[in-house]
């Protein structure tokens, strides 16, 4: 792109300025660090320049937004159309808690919701199972059969709100019990949007949330992504994700890699059932993390779109512009939080967001201030989404498209991380695939040798956090913001609730439909149908997951520290 | 003779699958010359407890991100009394209010740090405790 005279010009320009101006100013007054570096590693220079950019072929490198590569975004007009979905994540307490907490955010203004869901919902297990004890409706809402969907959504008109679920190994419930709350309320499924997280690669590698081994588990992704393509032409089926992976201890680019090597690997799932790529390829959507790195971030966002347009276009034939098109949710990042000073929290979090958004997110969900230390309280949900209209509204950071395009450090930087996830993909790939490596533990050790890596470097000081290793305060009796608390009702409401169903439906048809439940899993066939019916009928969670255990059994996980 | 390292059990109870803090303490540990052993993901206080008995660990350290703190640490502490082993020492690490925290201590719970404190706190709390005069 550069006329090589005038790049040479820059060179010495630049060699001159180094030992005439900067080597004598240095001398006088050194640098406040020997080196800088980005919070994944990656050292940053003093300077970058037109002749970091030696090769850079434009339409090759960036092209135009909504064109392949798509580097500079998915989409033509971007926020001068369609601002991101501000999509703030809640779940607590009952099925009728979480509800009111859902009214309260599109009364403040958020366009699309998101739901956690407690852990023995996320694990399989129904509230009045032992196992579940103590954790129903804590950190996520309780959902056991159909019934809790219906208040759930209750008042929300699910053919105009987009709704995403973070689930996974029982992902397809939950995704049985929306269409079945839809069928129940009349809405068409081509009205239906929204995404299920449905991601089970990274729960293996991260997130650490399982119930059936690697490859019943695949299966079961597969079985609800061509379901869905079917009956839900505008739904997500899986969001494929990297934000677990970066808080499990990864860096940028082992998170960006690994999230796009479980994409080749649903890909490569689906395809061996015979359906074209361009067919399923435009659903499937993808989640990151934005960091507390601004550049490191950016360049992560723009060089995974690039990454992932050619590995469709290149390794699976994808003719579509769609298919190669990657849009992504994006959450600021929960482990750079801190317990102490939690009013610094808005800070970061602001920053984070402006790196998702001159990245080009689709849609965003800014964490609560108070998130090292409880669930979000409804005072810091609002503040962060206030957090989010401040930057749309009042920055003006979303007039241009990709507004960091062209940035030297930037582009280099882009450059640099899309080798690099090139590297790792290639060395999964001698290893046998994504599956093979998550089977040898490649991805689980990783993320444990960095995490463990950032901890020491924190430790000596190398890595600073406002608050806890500088500019400390003597720690308060308590923490001075208000937190959400929990209602101690909760666990008991719920098992009423779950008795009162059971009581009153047809126990008989729910024992016949689970028992075609296992005889289609011991077959080749589609999962949804069956399952569809049986939430209809309501069995309950815990009822089709343990059906499921009979004939695919468990996953033991390899204990690698 | 050769001096008997400190023995750890390092565990994540309940359903939670946040074991980032657990993995990293515990290598940490085992750097610092501990014996150490993980218990792995999902584990009830039962099972734990049962480990902890059945490997004669020294010290029993939980990690809970999930909330269910109040809950989990009593139940340990019971457990222990029960099968006679009281004497091993528990400590935790996660998010926990100031609040629960005194409480917590007031029941047994030997020293308890947030989700900030740096792994050499840890290390060293260990070491003071188990120090040989």
């Amino acid at each position: 792109m550069f006329d090589p005279k005038k790049l040479e010009a820059i060179r010495r320009g630049l060699k001159a300025w180094e030992e005439k101006e900067l080597s004598a100013f240095v001398a006088r007054r050194p640098e406040r660090r020997r080196a800088f570096s980005t919070l994944s590693g990656r050292e940053i220079r003093r300077l970058y320049t037109a002749a970091d950019l030696e090769d850079f072929d434009y339409a090759e490198r960036l092209g135009y937004p909504g064109q392949y590569p798509f580097t500079r975004g998915p989409y033509p007009t971007m926020y001068r159309a369609q601002p991101w979905t501000m999509r703030q994540i809640a779940g607590f307490g009952t099925a009728r808690a979480t509800n009111e907490r859902f009214k309260f955010l599109i009364a403040q203004g958020q366009t699309g919701l998101s739901v956690d869901f407690d852990m023995p919902t996320l694990m399989g297990y129904d509230s009045d199972d032992p196992r579940a004890a103590g954790e129903v409706g804590r950190e996520g809402v309780a959902v056991d059969t159909l019934a809790d969907m219906e208040d759930l959504f209750d008042g929300v008109d699910l053919a105009a709100i987009s709704v995403s679920m973070t689930i996974n190994p029982t992902a397809w419930i939950l995704l049985a019990m929306y269409v079945a709350l839809a069928e129940k309320r009349r809405i068409p499924k081509d009205k239906l949007s929204g995404t299920i997280q449905n991601d089970i690669i990274k729960e293996f590698t991260a997130q650490k949330e399982w119930i059936y081994p690697v490859k019943p588990s695949l299966r079961i992704v597969r079985d609800s992504i061509i379901y869905s393509v079917q009956h839900l032409p505008h739904y997500n089926p899986v969001n494929i994700s990297g934000y677990h992976i970066r808080e499990a201890g990864s860096t940028a680019v082992q998170e960006a890699a690994f999230t796009l090597a479980a994409g080749i690997a649903y890909v490569e799932e689906v395809r061996k059932t015979g359906l074209e790529v361009d067919v399923f390829a435009p659903r499937l959507s993808f989640y990151f993390i934005s960091h507390s790195d601004f550049f490191e971030e950016v360049a992560k966002f723009r060089a995974a779109r690039r990454v992932w347009a050619k590995i469709m276009k290149e390794r699976f034939g994808a003719k579509k512009p769609e298919s190669m098109r990657l849009r992504f949710h994006c959450q600021t990042a929960g482990s750079s939080l801190t317990a102490v000073q939690p009013l610094n929290n808005v800070a970061r979090t602001a920053y984070q967001a402006m790196a998702a958004v001159l990245g080009g997110c689709q849609s965003l969900h800014t964490n609560g201030m108070d998130e090292a230390l409880a669930i979000p309280s409804e005072e810091a949900m609002k503040l962060a989404l206030r957090t989010q209209q401040i930057l749309l509204e009042e920055t003006g950071v979303a007039h241009s498209i990709d507004p960091l395009g062209g940035s030297y450090l930037v582009e280099a930087l882009t450059d640099h991380t899309e080798k690099e996830i090139w590297d790792y993909l290639e060395r999964i790939d001698r290893m046998g695939g994504t599956v093979a490596a998550l089977e040898r533990n490649f991805f689980q050790q990783e993320i444990a040798d960095a995490a463990y890596a950032y901890q020491v470097a924190k430790e000596r000081g190398e890595k600073i956090v406002v608050g806890v290793n500088q500019f400390r305060e003597p720690e308060p009796e308590e923490p001075g913001i208000p937190l959400h608390s929990v209602d101690p009702r909760t666990e008991q409401l719920q098992k009423e609730r779950l008795a009162r169903v059971k009581r009153e439906r047809d126990s008989a048809r729910v024992a016949k439909l689970l028992n075609e439940l296992r005889e289609v899993a011991r077959t080749d066939e589609n999962l949804m149908p069956v399952t569809v019916e049986c939430v209809k009928a309501h069995a309950t969670l815990g009822e089709i997951v343990n059906a499921l255990k009979d004939v695919f059994g468990l996953y033991r996980e390899p204990i690698v520290f | 003779m050769a001096e008997r390292k400190v023995r750890i059990l390092v565990a994540k109870p309940g359903l939670d699958g946040h074991d980032r803090g657990a993995k990293v303490v515990a290598r940490a540990l085992r750097d610092a010359g501990f014996e150490v052993i993980y218990t792995g993901l999902h584990q009830t206080p039962d099972q734990i407890v049962a480990t902890a008995v059945q490997e004669d660990v020294d010290v029993i350290g939980l990690s809970i991100l999930s909330g269910t703190q109040m809950i989990v640490f009593p139940r340990i502490l019971e457990l222990l009394r029960q099968h006679g082993a009281g004497h091993i020492t528990v400590i935790g690490g996660g998010t926990f209010l100031p609040k629960e925290m005194r409480e917590l201590k007031a029941m047994g719970v030997a020293e308890l740090w947030g989700v900030d404190s740096s792994i050499q706190e840890i290390v060293d709390w260990i070491r003071r405790r188990f120090a040989t005069s």
